[in-house]
Order: C-alpha cells, then sequence, then structure tokens
C-alpha cells in the first residue's frame, strides 16, 4: 500500500489537478503512512513487503465488496423462501381454487376465501389510476412544456415533497378530512371504494408526474418543431406530436404507481372500510389484500395466521409479475 | 411562437381546450399538495402543547417522545447494517465488476424486486424471519434488519449513481500513478461521491421515519425508550398510527401528525437539495 502512496505525494504535478485536490483530502493520513515508510522500511524491503501486504488487503476486500453485492440477491431468495414455505401449505391444505376463488372470508368457521380481496385491491387500484394519472400527466405537460420556470422552482420541489409525506399521514388525512366529506356528499359511512381510490391517486400523483415530466423531456425537440412548423398550435404539437412520442415513458410511470397503489397498506386501511364482501357501488366499503394481512395479522393463530402469509404471498407473486413484465417491455430505459 | 399563439388563440377552441385542461391539472395539483400540508399545520400546530412532548408515555398523556427516540434509534441501527452493506455492494457492481459479469444483471435484478416489495410483504418477511425463526420476539433489532432489507436497494442505486458520476479521469489517473484498485476506492472515487450517498442515505432515513406497516409486525407497539435490542419499540409513525386508529386521543394525533410530518419534509428537503448541489456542481 504504502509503496504506492510515495510516489502519488512525490510527483503530484504529473497528475491532473482534480486527484491531486482529492489527494489533498486525505494529506494527513498520506503523509504519515509516507514518512513512516521513508523512514523505517529500506527500499528494496519496503516494496516486497508492502507489495504482498496490499494484494493481500485487495483480495480480501474484493471478496468483501462481492459479498456485500450477494446480500441483495440473498434477501430475496429468503424472503421467497419464508413466504413460500410458510404460505403454500395453507394454500394447499384450503385448496388453492377454494382459496383464490373463495367468496367467504370466515376465519372463525375455517373458511379462507380471498376473492374479495383480490377483487377490492384491483378496484382500489383502478380508481387510483383513474383519479390519479390523468391529473399526473396532465400536471406533467405542465410542468414540462407550460410552466413558466420560476413557477417551476416552487412546483417540482412541491410535488417531491408530496412524494415524501408518509402513507401514515395520508391515511389520518384521508380520515378527518375526505371520509366526512364523503359521507355528506354522497352518504354511506364515507369510508369507500371512493374515498380510498381518491386518496391513493393523490399518493400516486407525485410518482405518475416526475416519470411522465421525464419522459416527456426527453422527447427530441425536433417532433416538436415540426409540428409548429406545419402550423400547429403550441398545445396540439405537445399534445399530438410529443406526448404520443412519450408514450413509453408514461406507462412506465403508470405501472410504477399501479405497484404502489396495490401494496399501499396505511392510508387504505384507513379509509377504505374494510368489510369483506365485493362492493356494489363506489360508496362501500371494500378490503385489500394488505389490510387483510395488517387487521388480522395480530391476532391470527395456526391456519389462519397461515393463510394470511398466502395473502401476502399473492400479493408478492403480483408484484413480481408486474415488475417482471415492466422490465421485459421496457428494458432498462426507464428513469 | 408567443404572439402567433395570442392570436390563434381565439378560433382555435381545440388549443384552448388543452391548454385550459393542463392548466387545470397544474392548479389542482398544487392545491391538493398545499391542502393537506396547510390542513395538517393548521389543526396541529395549536395541539402542539408541552405535555406531548414529557418524558413518559401513559394513556393519559400520550407523549411522543419516546416513539421520537425509538425513531431515532431505529433508524441509526437500520442505517448501521444497511449503509455498508449497500456502498460496498455498490463499489463492486461500479469498480470490480468486469463487463460482462454475469452477477451484475442478476444483483441489479435482485435490487430491484427489493425496491419493489411492499412494505407489508417486508413485514411479514421480517415477522417470520427475525422475530419467530431467529426468535428475537417483537423487538428493535428485528425491526431494524427489516428496515434494513427494506432501504438496501435505495442506498445501492444513489451510491451507484454517484460513484458512476465520478468521472473516469479521476481512476486513470489514479491507476497511472501506480494506486491499486482498493486505494483508489476508498481515496479517490469515494470522496467525491459522497454528497450523493448521502443524498441516498438521507432519503433512507425519510423512508424509516414514515415507515409504519413493515414495524408492526416486527418492532412491535410499546411505546418506551428501549433497554435494550430486544424489547420492543413504537416509532413516530406506529406511533401515529396507533393514536388514530384508537380515535381517543384526536388532537394530540393532529399534533402528532405535524412533528412528524415537519420531520420528514425536513429530511426529504435537505436530501434534495444536497442532490441538487451536486448536479450543480458538476455543470459548473
Amino acid at each position: 500500500m504504502s509503496a504506492s502512496s510515495a510516489p502519488l505525494s512525490a510527483s503530484p504535478c504529473g497528475t491532473r489537478s482534480a486527484v491531486k485536490r482529492l489527494m489533498l483530502l486525505k494529506s494527513e493520513e498520506f503523509g504519515k503512512e509516507v514518512r513512516r515508510s521513508a523512514i523505517r522500511v529500506p527500499e528494496e524491503k519496503k516494496n516486497s513487503m508492502s507489495g504482498a501486504k496490499g494484494k493481500f488487503s485487495e483480495s480480501v476486500m474484493k471478496v468483501v465488496f462481492l459479498l456485500a453485492a450477494c446480500v441483495s440477491i440473498l434477501c430475496v431468495l429468503l424472503i421467497c423462501l419464508f413466504l413460500f414455505s410458510n404460505g403454500l401449505p395453507a394454500i394447499g391444505k384450503i385448496g388453492p381454487v377454494a382459496f383464490l376463488t373463495g367468496m367467504e372470508w370466515r376465519p372463525g368457521s375455517e373458511l379462507y376465501g380471498i376473492a374479495p380481496m383480490i377483487v377490492g385491491s384491483l378496484y382500489v387500484t383502478a380508481g387510483a389510476i383513474v383519479t390519479g394519472v390523468p391529473l399526473g400527466v396532465l400536471t406533467a405537460v405542465f410542468m414540462a412544456e407550460f410552466c413558466p420556470k420560476r413557477l417551476y422552482g416552487v412546483l417540482s420541489p412541491a410535488i417531491s415533497l408530496l412524494a415524501g409525506v408518509p402513507s401514515i399521514l395520508y391515511g389520518f388525512f384521508g380520515l378527518v378530512v375526505m371520509v366526512p366529506f364523503v359521507r355528506e356528499m354522497f352518504g354511506g359511512s364515507g369510508k369507500s371504494l371512493l374515498t380510498a381510490s381518491i386518496l391513493l391517486g393523490i399518493m400516486i400523483l407525485p410518482t405518475i408526474t416526475s416519470v411522465s415530466e421525464a419522459a416527456i423531456r426527453a422527447v427530441p425537440r425536433s417532433s416538436y418543431e415540426g409540428a409548429l412548423a406545419l402550423g400547429a398550435t403550441h398545445e396540439r404539437s405537445v399534445f399530438f406530436a410529443v406526448l404520443p412520442a412519450a408514450r413509453s415513458g408514461i406507462l412506465a410511470g403508470v405501472v410504477l404507481g399501479i405497484g404502489r397503489s396495490i401494496g399501499e397498506t396505511m392510508a387504505v386501511i384507513m379509509v377504505a372500510g374494510n368489510q369483506v364482501l365485493i362492493p356494489e357501488s363506489l360508496v362501500q366499503g371494500a378490503r385489500t389484500l394488505t389490510a387483510n394481512i395488517v387487521l388480522e395479522m395480530g391476532y391470527a393463530a395456526d391456519l389462519h395466521r397461515e393463510a394470511l402469509i398466502g395473502t401476502a404471498l399473492v400479493l408478492f407473486i403480483f408484484i413480481l409479475v408486474l415488475n417482471t413484465s415492466m422490465a421485459l417491455s421496457f428494458g432498462r430505459k426507464v428513469p | 411562437m408567443k404572439t402567433s399563439r395570442r392570436a390563434f388563440a381565439g378560433i382555435k377552441p381545440l388549443s384552448l381546450a388543452l391548454r385550459g385542461c393542463v392548466l387545470a391539472a397544474a392548479v389542482a395539483t398544487v392545491s391538493i399538495i398545499f391542502f393537506i400540508v396547510g390542513y395538517i399545520v393548521f389543526m396541529g400546530v395549536p395541539n402542539i402543547t408541552p405535555e406531548i412532548f414529557s418524558w413518559h408515555y401513559d394513556s393519559v398523556n400520550v407523549s411522543l417522545v419516546p416513539a421520537l427516540i425509538n425513531t431515532a434509534i431505529m433508524t441509526a441501527l437500520s442505517l448501521l447494517i444497511s449503509a455498508p452493506l449497500g456502498i460496498f455492494a455498490a463499489v463492486y457492481m461500479t469498480e470490480y465488476a468486469r463487463r460482462g459479469n454475469r452477477l451484475v444483471p442478476l444483483v441489479r435484478l435482485a435490487a430491484e424486486t427489493l425496491a419493489g416489495i411492499p412494505s407489508i410483504v417486508y413485514g411479514l418477511f421480517g415477522m417470520l424471519c427475525f422475530v419467530m425463526t431467529l426468535g428475537w420476539g417483537y423487538s428493535l433489532l428485528a425491526g431494524a434488519f427489516t428496515m434494513a432489507v427494506m432501504i438496501l436497494p435505495v442506498i445501492m442505486r444513489t451510491t451507484e449513481e454517484a460513484l458512476i458520476a465520478v468521472p473516469d479521469s479521476y481512476r486513470e489517473g489514479s491507476f497511472g500513478l501506480g494506486a491499486g484498485r482498493l486505494r483508489t476506492v476508498f481515496s479517490i472515487v469515494l470522496p467525491p461521491a459522497v454528497p450523493g450517498i448521502l443524498a441516498g442515505i438521507i432519503l433512507c432515513i425519510g423512508r424509516v421515519v414514515g415507515e409504519t406497516a413493515a414495524l408492526i409486525f416486527t418492532a412491535g407497539t410499546v411505546a418506551k425508550i428501549p433497554d435494550s435490542a430486544f424489547s420492543s419499540v413504537r416509532t413516530l409513525s406506529v406511533h401515529m398510527y396507533s393514536l388514530s386508529s384508537e380515535g381517543l386521543h384526536i388532537d394530540q394525533a393532529y399534533a402528532t401528525a405535524v412533528v412528524l410530518l415537519i420531520l420528514v419534509i425536513v429530511i426529504n428537503m435537505s436530501s434534495v437539495a444536497l442532490a441538487k448541489r451536486i448536479t450543480e456542481g458538476k455543470c459548473g
């Protein structure tokens, strides 16, 4: 190690100034090391010794880095192992068809059908897409093509602020503001599919906006200018030349939003009502897969507990399929 | 362009309608943001009393101080576990792995998978793995390990981006002077990447502070300052959840919401500011 440091500090002029500046950051340590090696170790001995030592620590650290890189693979494998080994037996015992398509979830009488929860999750996600995507994409269009620069300086941080708000706070806001509002306006208890859909739409708004904005900005300017040159107005050029070209990027944002809203737990629990029924109207409550887990995991035992883990397994597989299909269809272009 | 737009605005109804839609959407988004933040702050600030900052939590006075301290310990512990792993993994991916290395796409795929997993699934995994199989019980340690797994992909990705942003000429200069790969990584490549890595770490702090679902079944809900790594703890978000779902202390819930919101905003803004400073520095 010290063999390499001696020439470094001895001939800094041979390097780029940036490197020199970086080296100076650590100059104290370097100085010490260099002095030590220069004074105590004779030239030939130093080279051989430190060379071996350097090689040793080099290879040790390479293994350490390699192991660290493998940790994420290990984590995925562990998660799969625990979910499958605890969830699959229960699904087998209940029967995969009965589990996935059963309409009754009554742990007291050993009935474990998660169809209402699957439908609930899909409904809530669809609702979130319906409310969140148009708003998000249009906001992205505004930010990329219509926004004055000064306003952008306010809008952009505000949207990243929205992205950082914890889901429990969204849930609280939904509970104290939106639930009473929906109750007054549309009747029912207020804890409903509608409330959950709007709240989730707000929650996925920042994701959709930022991904769509990046996609719109990535469209070559020439297609916009071409449309202008053909006599289209600014709005027409943006909507009919730029937006179609940004399609795949926007779709990637929507898929991200789907992933986020289907996996959302705490906010949904507080506003969706959580009845185990397939809702027949927007003002009825619904229970999602995630809500089912959190609500009952605290006191569940035996088959009930395993059935809940089976619920998580279904959710996990759904997310995996979603992400894999996204990775396959978009490659690594997705921002 | 501007004049032509104005001149044609009267006779182009479609363009006018499109412009109206875009403006309406932007106004709606902005008002949603300000309404949510404004409402929580407006309702919460009057409820911030000295009592909720008392040292002990009990059922009469639902103090948030133990939860706040627990949040800090939980964040520190999970970062302690995750940050070195994530940074080292990113170093391997950018500095060590050769082109065509078969491990790299696999690690990337794993990290992307981890990033997409919902937090409740992490919670169940933590419960099955740390709480039950390893027998740690509902504990600080189980919660911290669960959070560490959850933030690992974020640290890996941000560190990787920060390392990639370091110009190759730095590395070439270092190698050219005879430095080994290890020395190059630690003395040349990592120092300029520190702000980027830090921005990622701050982002992770925000995630841990805001996380609820993954912690309920791993760290539990005991609102006490922990005696050991194996005692059950309640973080601020979990505290917020139990206050608002019990519905008994709605005023205190408002106050807690403000504290949590401000905490998270400050954390995220500092991450954004840090990241912005880097990109500006790079351009200039």
